[in-house]
């Protein structure tokens, strides 16, 4: 089964590698992964994306635990937002085929963020599914490039995935 | 003050009275600033050796162990050590040079990325870029090490940050928001544990490593509820092993009574240890009647891991049995005892009798001589096995060996390491001809320090455990184990180091040689040949469960076995 697993996590040089040097040694699958500051100073957010049963989710979060630079590991189980998004350049031959791809952009609210001669850059932001169909529907045209940054992911509602700013020593 | 002389004041801070290692050209600030220290440094001649006696002096004391060594092939020659001490759960700190910051990333000489190449066999490392830092990094590294589940931490030093002006404070406080282990079980599940452990009928109690220091709640437990005990190779000595409730080793080469009582057991109580394969054997095949697994360890990561468990507790093996203590009774288990004695009796641990010297016997005419008074090192293989077999241990921190890397080589450093932990102990190393001749160049640090060490070798010619194995499983095709045409004459060696060598071939002269080993004034290399084709019995087959247990050698064997 798919999940969403968000890690907040001290950023000290090499985290990164210590997560994915995790995933790959022990041979859990890591299907995406995104990764920015968050609004506390020396604190950042990773979204991975994982598939695997329970058994191997639950050594994912307990060995994701055990890294020292961890503080917090979340898999969103609950209702949560989920989003990603995704540059694509896509090939325009003429005037008939501008139109059609501007359908698709309208239909799924997509942007245009450079236009050239041959070639236009859509920008999408949504869950994976709805970048998935947005691709299928550019295809017959010709994408030239994509670009996807990997899911996201944040509860609704109250629960949080905090800690204290000011930090008490051990 | 210069960084190399706060690492050594920092090192100080932390009660550090001895470090392992080697120098060379990205860590000599450090080595120059260590000429004017109160801290004793052992020269080793390989790192590796360094990494290991740091291991054992760790095992052995209950402290943090520390070796240092220069960058690039030396902090190299330091991943088999890390690696063991990893898999082991030690306590070990290394501090490594680096080549300076600026060069960093150049491939410049004797560079390595050291923090990149530790990464999966440390519990945590560093590369100090601030010379400030390094007291902060050095009172984490430590923490680290010591604490929660232990492990080794690595301290990369580049040399410029060691040459640099200190100007920081060592009074530093502790931030780590992301590690703060569970030292206390929880109550609720402590008492699941007890109202289980009072309605089973063949409850057993599985020890292994993490309760070494657990030692005294552990007898207190054990003989206040009369449950079973059984120590995994890691966790012998946790338990006396001349004990009546104790069973013996587990798994692959356990005893037949510790095999069979978990396959029987209705109840694991499991504290401080890991289900490694070799005492599991196949998982699914696992104490199949054991409706109840209790897992105590300090890592919330190995419960669950790999045996299923219905009641988990989290905590430090001391702090939980403390807890277990006040509300155990004595448990109704007169019947599972007439069960584990009739196996007890019937199949203990033996040999079967030749006429040439063989190795268990070298190794109980040991533990008869000493009465099992010895801190034993071994190496890895056969007489490892045997050791654990036939040295009964009785006290905690008095058996250190490889449990989960399984490293060839490691007993003459584990014996460096022990000694120099506790010079007042008798250590034995029991050691085979394979696995001796990994490190042996560790002799010449026996010799610098005056280290009183006894080195057994059970010689037996062959990489011993692999020939056992081509002998069972692989048609006796006997690949690539031949020594005997290529080995040193051991005791020769020892003397051109200046160690007094003996050497005993014949049955007849065990007991002089036993006693020319342990009357030795200074340390001792001697070479017993054993009888070359010994296997270690009993055994599981890799991969089989407790009811593929062979007995003997299937063409040895005489009598049809129940």
């Amino acid at each position: 089964m798919r999940h969403v697993i968000s890690v907040l996590v001290q950023d000290h040089p090499r985290v990164l590698n210590r997560i994915t040097g995790l995933f790959a040694r022990r041979g859990f699958n890591l299907e995406s992964l995104a990764v920015g500051t968050t609004h506390v100073p020396g604190l950042s957010r990773i979204s991975l994306v994982v598939s695997g049963d329970d058994h191997t989710l639950e050594q994912v979060e307990k060995q994701l635990n055990r890294l020292i630079e961890v503080l917090k590991v979340t898999d969103h189980s609950e209702p949560h937002v989920e989003r990603e998004l995704a540059l694509v350049k896509v090939h325009v031959a003429g005037v008939e085929e501008r139109l059609a791809v501007k359908d698709i952009q309208e239909a799924f609210r997509a942007r245009v963020v450079d236009v050239a001669q041959k070639s236009l850059i859509l920008e999408l932001t949504g869950d994976s599914k709805k970048i998935d169909s947005f691709l299928e529907a550019l295809r017959p045209y010709g994408i030239l490039e994509v670009m996807r940054t990997g899911a996201v992911a944040m509860s609704r509602g109250e629960r949080t995935l905090k800690v204290r700013e000011k930090r008490e020593a051990v | 003050m210069k960084g190399s002389e706060a690492l050594l004041k920092a090192l100080e801070r932390e009660g550090v009275e001895v470090i392992f290692g080697h120098p060379g050209g990205a860590i000599m600030p450090v080595y120059d600033a260590l000429y004017d220290s109160p801290i004793r440094h052992i020269l080793v001649r390989h790192e590796q050796g360094g990494v290991h006696a740091a291991t054992a002096y760790a095992r052995a004391s209950g402290r943090v162990g520390v070796v240092m060594t220069t960058s690039g092939p030396g902090a190299l020659n330091l991943v088999t050590g890390l690696a063991d001490a990893y898999m082991d759960s030690t306590p070990v700190v290394a501090i490594t040079g680096n080549v300076p910051r600026a060069l960093i990333g150049s491939d410049a000489f004797q560079e390595a990325d050291v923090t990149g190449v530790t990464m999966p066999i440390t519990k945590h490392n560093y590369l100090v870029q601030d010379v400030n830092d390094i007291p902060r990094v050095v009172r984490e590294a430590f923490h680290i090490a010591s604490t929660g589940r232990p492990g080794p931490v690595l301290i990369d030093l580049p040399k410029d940050v060691q040459l640099s002006e200190f100007t920081g404070t060592f009074e530093v406080e502790l931030d780590l928001p992301g590690y703060k282990p569970t030292t206390k079980g929880h109550p609720k599940q402590i008492e699941r544990a007890l109202e289980a452990l009072e309605k089973a009928e063949k409850p057993i109690l599985m020890v292994g490593g993490g309760a070494q220091h657990a030692h005294g709640e552990l007898l207190a437990f054990a003989e206040k509820t009369g449950i079973p005990v059984i120590t995994t190779l890691m966790g012998l000595g946790a338990f006396p092993g001349h004990h009546p409730l104790w069973l013996g080793m587990p798994g692959m080469h356990g005893t037949v009574a510790a095999n069979r009582a978990i396959h029987h057991a209705d109840l694991i109580l499991a504290i401080g240890l890991r289900f490694d394969d070799r005492v599991t054997g196949k998982v699914s095949r696992f104490a199949p009647h054991a409706h109840t697994v209790i897992h105590v360890d300090i890592d919330p990561a190995e419960i669950g891991k790999l045996v299923r468990t219905h009641v988990p507790i989290v905590g430090d093996a001391r702090l939980v049995l403390r807890e277990m203590l006040k509300g155990a009774k004595p448990l109704r288990l007169a019947s599972w005892w007439r069960e584990l004695e009739d196996w007890r009796t019937r199949y203990p641990l033996r040999w079967k009798p030749r006429p040439h010297l063989q190795a268990p016997e070298v190794i109980r005419a040991f533990a008869e001589a000493t009465g099992g008074h010895a801190i034993v090192t071994t190496g890895v293989g056969q007489h490892q096995m045997f050791a654990a077999q036939y040295f009964p241990v009785t006290r905690p921190r008095s058996f250190i060996t490889s449990g989960g890397l399984g490293t060839m080589g490691v007993g003459l450093p584990f014996a460096i390491g022990a000694k120099v932990a506790r010079p007042e102990e008798l250590v034995i190393d029991f050691d085979g001809d394979g696995s001796f001749q990994m490190t042996l160049q560790e002799l010449a640090t026996v010799v610098k320090y005056g280290l009183d060490v006894k080195v057994v070798i059970l010689n037996n010619g062959y990489l011993g455990m692999v020939r056992q194995w081509q002998d069972l499983f692989h048609a006796k095709r006997y690949s690539e184990v031949y020594l005997a045409d290529s080995n040193p004459d051991f005791a020769r060696l020892a003397e051109a180091y200046g160690i007094k060598g003996v050497r005993v071939e014949r049955k007849e002269d065990l007991m002089k040689g036993v006693e020319a080993v342990l009357s030795a004034d200074g340390p001792v290399v001697a070479e017993f040949k054993v009888y070359h084709e010994e296997g270690v019995f009993p055994m599981i087959p890799a991969g089989g469960a407790a009811e593929d247990m062979i007995l003997e050698h299937p063409e040895e064997r005489e009598e049809v076995e129940a």
